[in-house]
This record gives C-alpha cells, structure tokens and sequence, in this order.
C-alpha cells in the first residue's frame, strides 16, 4: 500500500463513482444475516457489502474459514454467498436486488441435503 | 494409469525404466477418467479375473501411497428400475458370486437405506462391497513417483527403433532422442494404436467417447458409486451408436460426477448438448435430488476400446521386445495394477499371477493382411 499524502487536501477524496460521474438512483435496502445493508442500483451484491464494511460471508468446506471477494470478476469462485436461500452464488456478479437476503454460507451450503 | 502401473511393478522388479509421456502426467486417457475399481460391472471371464486381483492390489496400494490419491471402498450399488432387469441382475450377481465377487442382492427398502436420496419405487438391486474409487490423475502421479523410474514429460515417441532381425531397439522422441532399450512397453492408452503402428503391427484401439457432468460441491449426498442396471448391458455392447444410462457418485472433494455415455466418433472433442441432457435426465431419474443442484462443468475423454472388450497385454509375437499394455476400455485405473504385474512377469520372463492368454495382443486378425514380411 501506497504511504499516505502528508500534503492531504482539505476536500475528502474521490470515490469511484465521483470520478465517473455516475449517477445510479436512490438506494435501496438488502440485508445480510439478518442485519440491513445499503445497496445502489447496478452494485453487486459483494460491492454492497464491501461498501458497508462486512469483507467475509462465506466459509471454507475444509477448515471453517472466512472467505468474501478475492478476485471480484467471477473467475475464482471464493466469493460465494447464499443469496435468498440459493447457495454457490458468486456475490461479484449477482447484481442486488431490493430485499434480497444475504446469508453466510457454510461451507456447501446444502447441509440440508447430506446423508 | 496402465503406464505408472507397468513402471511401478517394472521397477520393483529391479529393471530400470524410463517413462515417456507426450503430455503431462494424466493428461491423455487417464485425466479423463472417474477413478473406478470396479467390479459390479464385469460378467465373469478374464476381465473380472483382472479386477478381482486389481482390487487387491490397490489395496497394499493404498497403504504403501499417500493419503492423497483419495482411495475410498465405497462400494458399487447397482440399481434396477422393473422387474425384468432385476431378474437379469440377479443373474448376473449369481454368475459373479461364483467367480469369487461379494454381491448382495438388496431389496427397495434396503436400497433406501444405503441411499437415502434414491428415487422411489425402485424394486431393488445389488451391493457391491468391494468395488472402490481413487483420483485418478492424484494416483497416477503418486504411483509413478513411487516407482523411482525416470519420468520425461513432454516427450513424444516419434518412431519405434528395429533392428534388422526386426526386434525392438528403443524409441525415437520429437525433441530428436533416441533412448535405447531391450523393451518398449506401449501404454499410450487410447492412443496406443499409433504406438503399435509405429512398430509395424496393428492393433485396432479405437476411442469411445464419454462425457461426465460434475455439480457443485455438495457435502456426502450419494454414498457409493450408483448406477443403473443397464449400464453393464451397455459397455459390452459393440455398437457405435450413442448409450448413455445413469452412473453417479460422489468425491472427496464435494463434486457429484454424473456419467456414462458411450459413442464411437473418432476423436471429435466437441461438447455434445443432447448427450448431457440425457446424462442430466437420468441422473435426476435415479436421483430427484440432483434436480436441484447446479452443474458447473462437463468434460469428455476417449476410452480405449478393443472390439473384444479385453485388454491388450504382453508381448507382441510379431516384434520382439514390443509389449502392449492397453485397450482397457473405461476400466483402465481399476485394472491398471494387474496389468502392471503381467507386464512386469512378461519382462523379466517369471511366472505370471493369472493367465495372460486372453489378453494377447496378436489376437486381432488383420483385414487386409498382406504376406508376412518378417522371419519367424
């Protein structure tokens, strides 16, 4: 990571979408574990989450361990979510949707279905 | 498979072994594969007494190599949807109880009990506790480590060097190597037709495709290897037409690998639209539950086929020092370490475990034989 400017200007810095001049609509509510989440039209769903701070909604079948976005354009799979009841969504590219329900997803997520 | 196999056995036997692979380890026929040692679906005769001894050799396998190769006794279940093809696999079970396999007829309910998530109202079937499952390509690997032999990847044999009495002298590879050797073992899978031609003889291995379909990793949702009854009925047949019946099981790694089809057409790999929707609808049939579950990818490989269904193992009469080790069909990982062993007695020239006769690789009559070129 680049050290930070000692110089900084007042104003606050740039997001993404000052710089594109995007102007996406209202925003709109998703929730993850239950917990409500801020959501812009054409955010994917790991961009939501990212936005509110929440980095982890998967873990891993083997050891248990947290997993959110890592390459954030559809390739490695590590971003899976439960998205309202479907688990194996790839969070990167599922586009949110007013009241779409974001669970964390253990493991296969389909416990439900082992013998 | 057949190759890391006759090298491991080769090498054990004290000779000293080079292996050649054109391609990266389990690259050609053996990557392609579902990893079966199978031996629910072989009608008794030499095949089986290969499996048979397969299946006890992957067993020390199993103990002598890591943990990796993801060698798991499952066991086979074969299922049968009316009453006409239970009566025909209980026959068939009858005939494989005498050849010394552990079969056990099953009825509907216990079917359930083995397989909770099988559809309902199958009349019964037969459990087969020994048939098993490896890796393939993780196996192939390990085996071919442990041998100790010198493995060249990416190398391709060009040529099959004669001397002028006609017996082998070594090969020929496209990087321009000439690698001497009193014996040449060709285990080129489905390829090894092109090995044998190289060499002056013809041994008519022809590729049978099959596509597999693998869903999503899923926790155990199918405990053994499934399949329907006519499934056996479909790999003896000879016809080139496309067959496909249900065969499904689960993997360490979470993916449930959905097959089997079978059809003659050369080496064409593209992806065939209708053979994976019949694969997916007779899946679900035997399964509803897979109706649910995504598949995420679908891969093809060819089979290395003999018209009679048998490898072809041994010495080649026609070319001294030529052995043959192929033609193994879709049974080529589960038969793999007994075809090692003969390859291995045929080399060092000491008594073989079981009687390689049916598998001799001059059986097939040339069609167009022309006089007989060489002195005998």
């Amino acid at each position: 990571m680049k050290p930070r400017r000692t110089t900084s200007p007042a104003r606050p810095r740039p997001t993404p979408r000052d710089v594109v001049g995007a102007d996406p609509g209202p925003a709109f509510e998703i929730t993850f574990d239950g917990r409500s989440v801020a959501a812009l039209p054409g955010q994917s769903v790991a961009a939501a989450l990212w936005a509110a701070g929440i980095l982890a909604w998967r873990t891993t079948r083997g050891g248990g361990r947290p997993r959110g976005a890592f390459c954030g354009i559809g390739q490695c799979h590590d971003c899976l979510a439960t998205v309202n009841g479907i688990p194996n969504r790839r969070a990167c590219l599922l586009p949110a949707r007013p009241g779409d329900a974001v669970t964390t997803q253990e493991g296969a997520g389909r416990a439900d279905l082992a013998v | 498979m057949v190759g890391a196999a006759c090298a491991h056995y080769a090498a054990r036997a004290g000779l000293s072994v080079t292996v050649l692979d054109r391609g990266p380890v389990a690259g050609g026929t053996t990557g392609a594969g579902e990893g079966n040692l199978l031996v629910s679906d072989k009608e008794p005769g030499p095949e089986l007494e290969l499996a048979l001894h397969s299946s006890r050799l992957w067993r020390k396998l199993a103990e002598e190599l890591p943990a990796a190769i993801e060698y798991e006794t499952k066991g086979g279940v074969v299922v049968a949807d009316d009453a006409t093809r239970l009566a025909a696999l209980r026959s068939l079970a009858a005939a494989q109880s005498d050849a010394g396999v552990d079969a056990r007829e099953v009825s509907g309910g216990q079917l359930r009990e083995l397989e909770p998530h099988l559809a309902d109202g199958m009349p019964g079937g037969v459990h087969y506790p020994e048939d098993a499952q490896v890796h393939p390509a993780l196996a192939a690997a390990h085996l071919l480590r442990a041998s100790g032999a010198e493995v060249r990847c990416g190398e391709e044999v060009t040529a099959v060097l004669t001397a002028a009495d006609g017996a082998v002298r070594g090969v020929a590879t496209a990087s321009g190597a000439r690698l001497l050797a009193p014996y040449v073992v060709n285990a080129a899978g489905t390829w090894s037709g092109e090995i044998a031609r190289m060499a002056g003889v013809r041994l008519p291995v022809l590729p049978r495709r099959g596509f597999v379909l693998v869903t999503e990793p899923l926790p155990r949702v199918v405990r053994h290897k499934v399949y329907a009854a006519d499934y056996v009925a479909d790999v003896a047949s000879g016809s080139a037409a496309l067959q496909t019946s249900a065969v499904v099981e689960g993997t360490a790694a979470g993916p449930v690998l959905i097959g089997a089809s079978r059809e003659r057409v050369g080496f064409d790999r593209t992806l065939s639209v209708e053979v994976l929707r019949r694969l997916a609808e007779r899946a679900t049939a035997l399964f509803p539950v897979l109706g649910g579950v995504r598949v995420i990818r679908a891969y093809a490989g060819f089979r290395p086929y003999l018209p009679d269904h048998l490898p072809a193992i041994g010495p080649d009469p026609r070319v001294p020092g030529l052995v043959h080790a192929c033609g193994h069909e879709g049974a080529g990982i589960g038969l793999a370490p007994a075809t090692g062993v003969l390859t291995a007695a045929a080399l060092t020239g000491s008594a073989p475990p079981l009687d390689p006769r049916p598998f001799r690789p001059d059986r097939f009559p040339d069609p167009c034989a022309a006089p007989d070129r060489r002195p005998r």
